[in-house]
């Protein structure tokens, strides 16, 4: 190692940090049902943390628990070293920026955003300052006087977080913070939040459904599944190296290959997939026996197509007939037939233009895919 | 039967069915408009009417308004001494103030009760809050009357309420209850509780819960956000709900002469007793149209808060 390594950037991976946000093996029941099944997670300042996962996974009433509408029913909250678990809402150190905004209805703009300095007994003129401040960080104040009914989608979600930053939380927790806006507005807006983000310097805990949402925003992601964690990471983590074939296929797209391990070496593994027939080289070692049964998870994007047979031994590549292929300008998806009934998918950039019409590669054209030892993934579950 | 008639006919069928569709929304409204204006307008002008007549012992009791004198010459008499009457003998003016007093109060009792009715029952689950609503419409499956005859037996000194009392010791004598001003307040509270509780709870359930939260999370304690968010965002439901309970019970007769026997005056009884015991029709008449006009400004208000809900809506 030839530099010293900073944590600046990731405070997680620092063994001297202490986290800002402990959940302790919490756990919350509805009656019969379990929503969150004893979980862990450490958070620290200044991380934008995303809990990402499917309707109905647990996402929400953690963060309903992180904010004090639902108490645990078992574990604790320790925010900022001190126990939540019996501080009522109004007098915790976080505020919410809710999925429907939740701005007063017959309130301005303003009132909305001065909200909760006014409960906290601050004189008129500061309130007046900083409302003046924070609007003109969200840009709204010509919009000052009008109420939430007359602004548009856009405009309302600022006053949320505006309204929801002014109390300068120790923590923001955000409710799928862009699923009420367009596509178009939603992308400006996870650049702006990222940069509101890094100008107020709190620490974020966002709750999506969105996995692209997930991966540009954070800085760490909380895969959720029926109310326990699948995986915790960096976006590049749980893309790039997921560790279950739910995760794999949540984030992004993923080809499975199911097969046993025939031959587990110092540096490398060699996977027998059954379906498609092939022989998968994985160039590390890993600690799984013989004979496992595993899946390999490729990403579309890591597999290459070609028209003539590639050199590689024997193995990491199948042949396959193009069924399907979707244009996309910058890129084109490949559907391709494998064994007559298994489909691979693939994605690849359109380097070359199409000459005298004609794609470089066509329907029902016999293709080869090949891949490099260090782009599959071996998943035991 | 002429040949051009019969080639007319389906022409004029198709033209008749052209008008009906072209005006089947106006037909729809023309029904219950003249209801409305046959047995409600027409009697109303009947009722102004004798309230500008004099009063006479015959049959009807009332002078007429339009008289004959000689050779077609047109006699026009209004009396407007009745108004004038009301207003010189001061048990109008009272009996008017004290059931704008007892309404009041009586609306304000409602809102206290119903107000907190509708908010759990909103906040109940849903088969709780099926059978809760049930509960509160249940009372209109019996009479009226039945109900307030169950007041009495269970309001007089030798009913239900004052023989257990004596019975567990608490009190020796019975307490006087019945024929008291106390025991209207019961019957007329007991009555119109639900008209407080129904407008009360259309209103909440449409209220956006995590407003609520927001408030909380915003640092306000739940009282201050029953006061900044929870009642400005309730208030149509409590005007609709305190117009609904005032301006019936204002005028109210039943409750007051049952319950309320001959000490406690109210409009309703003053109106029953001119018509049956005084026979005098037109100040009879005269007392009513005061009151509609007394209570028309609230229902006007009414109208214009509930035109003003459906346009934010």
């Amino acid at each position: 190692m030839s530099q010293p390594m900073t944590y600046a950037d990731r405070p997680w991976l620092d063994p001297e940090a202490e986290p800002f946000i402990k959940v302790q093996s919490v756990s919350k029941h509805f009656g019969d049902f379990t929503a969150v099944d004893s979980v862990d997670l450490d958070i620290y300042k200044g991380e934008l943390f995303c809990l990402l996962g499917g309707s109905g996974c647990g996402k929400s009433t953690l963060l309903r628990m992180l904010a004090g509408f639902e108490t645990p029913s078992s574990g604790s909250i320790v925010i900022d070293g001190a126990n939540m678990n019996h501080v009522p809402p109004y007098e915790r150190p976080v505020n919410m920026m809710f999925q429907s905004y939740a701005l007063f209805p017959h309130m301005t703009v303003e009132s909305n955003v001065a909200y909760g300095l006014k409960r906290d007994g601050i004189a008129k003129a500061e309130i007046d300052r900083q409302v003046e401040e924070m609007l003109t960080m969200v840009e709204l104040t010509q919009f000052r006087k009008r109420k939430p009914h007359q602004l548009s989608g856009g405009q309302r979600q600022r006053v949320a977080l505006a309204r929801s930053l002014i109390k300068q939380p120790k923590v923001l927790l955000l409710d799928e913070p862009l699923a009420a806006l367009d596509k178009r507005l939603r992308e400006q807006t996870q650049f702006e939040l990222m940069n509101i983000q890094d100008k107020v310097g709190v620490t974020f805990v966002v709750v999506t459904h969105d996995q692209e949402e997930a991966m540009t925003l954070s800085t760490r992601i909380a895969v959720m599944d029926a109310g326990r964690f699948m995986q915790i990471g960096t976006p590049t983590e749980i893309y790039e190296f997921p560790t279950s074939r739910l995760v794999a296929n949540f984030i992004g797209n993923a080809n499975m290959f199911e097969g046993r391990i025939t031959e587990n070496g110092q540096d490398h593994v060699i996977v027998q997939s059954k379906q498609p027939e092939c022989r998968i080289y994985i160039d590390h070692g890993l600690s799984i026996q013989e004979g496992t049964r595993v899946w390999v998870a490729l990403r579309p994007e890591k597999i290459r197509i070609s028209k003539q047979a590639p050199d590689n031994d024997g193995f990491n590549m199948i042949k396959g007939m193009v069924d399907d292929i979707g244009y996309l300008g910058g890129t084109s998806t490949y559907r391709i037939k494998i064994d007559g009934d298994r489909i691979v998918e693939i994605t690849s950039p359109n380097q070359a233009r199409p000459k005298d019409g004609n794609p470089p590669i066509d329907w029902d054209e016999e293709v080869y895919l090949s891949w490099d030892a260090s782009s599959s993934v071996v998943l035991t579950k | 039967m002429s040949a051009p008639a019969e080639a007319m006919a389906p022409a004029l069928r198709h033209r008749l069915s052209l008008l009906l569709q072209r005006n089947w929304r106006s037909l729809v409204l023309f029904v219950p408009f003249f209801w409305l204006l046959l047995f409600f307008l027409a009697p109303f002008f009947i009722v102004l009417k004798i309230s500008f007549a004099g009063s006479v012992i015959a049959s009807p009791p009332f002078t007429s308004m339009i008289e004959w004198v000689d050779e077609g010459v047109m006699h026009i008499r209004v009396v407007t001494d009745n108004y004038a009457y009301l207003w010189e003998d001061d048990l109008y003016v009272k009996t008017y103030l004290n059931s704008l007093k007892i309404s009041s109060i009586s609306t304000i009792l409602c809102l206290l009760i119903g107000y907190p009715m509708a908010y759990a029952i909103v906040r109940s689950s849903h088969t709780t809050k099926h059978i809760l609503l049930m509960l509160i419409i249940l009372p209109f499956w019996t009479s009226f009357l039945l109900r307030v005859y169950a007041w009495m037996g269970l309001l007089a000194d030798q009913g239900t309420i004052n023989g257990l009392l004596i019975s567990l010791g608490i009190i020796d004598e019975p307490l006087r209850m019945l024929y008291t001003e106390f025991a209207v307040y019961v019957g007329i509270v007991y009555t119109y509780v639900p008209f407080m509780i129904l407008p009360l709870y259309a209103n909440m359930e449409k209220l956006d819960w995590a407003l609520l939260e927001a408030a909380a999370d915003l640092g306000a304690r739940p009282m201050t956000t029953f006061f900044t968010v929870t009642l400005p965002m309730t208030l149509p439901g409590v005007l609709a709900g305190s117009l609904l309970v005032f301006i019936p019970a204002t005028g109210e007769y039943v409750i007051p002469d049952l319950l309320g026997g001959g000490n406690v005056l109210m409009i309703g009884r003053v109106l029953y007793n001119e018509f049956n015991a005084n026979i005098d029709w037109p100040v009879a008449s005269a007392v009513a149209i005061a009151l509609l006009l007394l209570l028309v400004l609230p229902m006007m208000l009414y109208q214009h808060i509930q035109g003003k809900e459906t346009e934010n809506a």
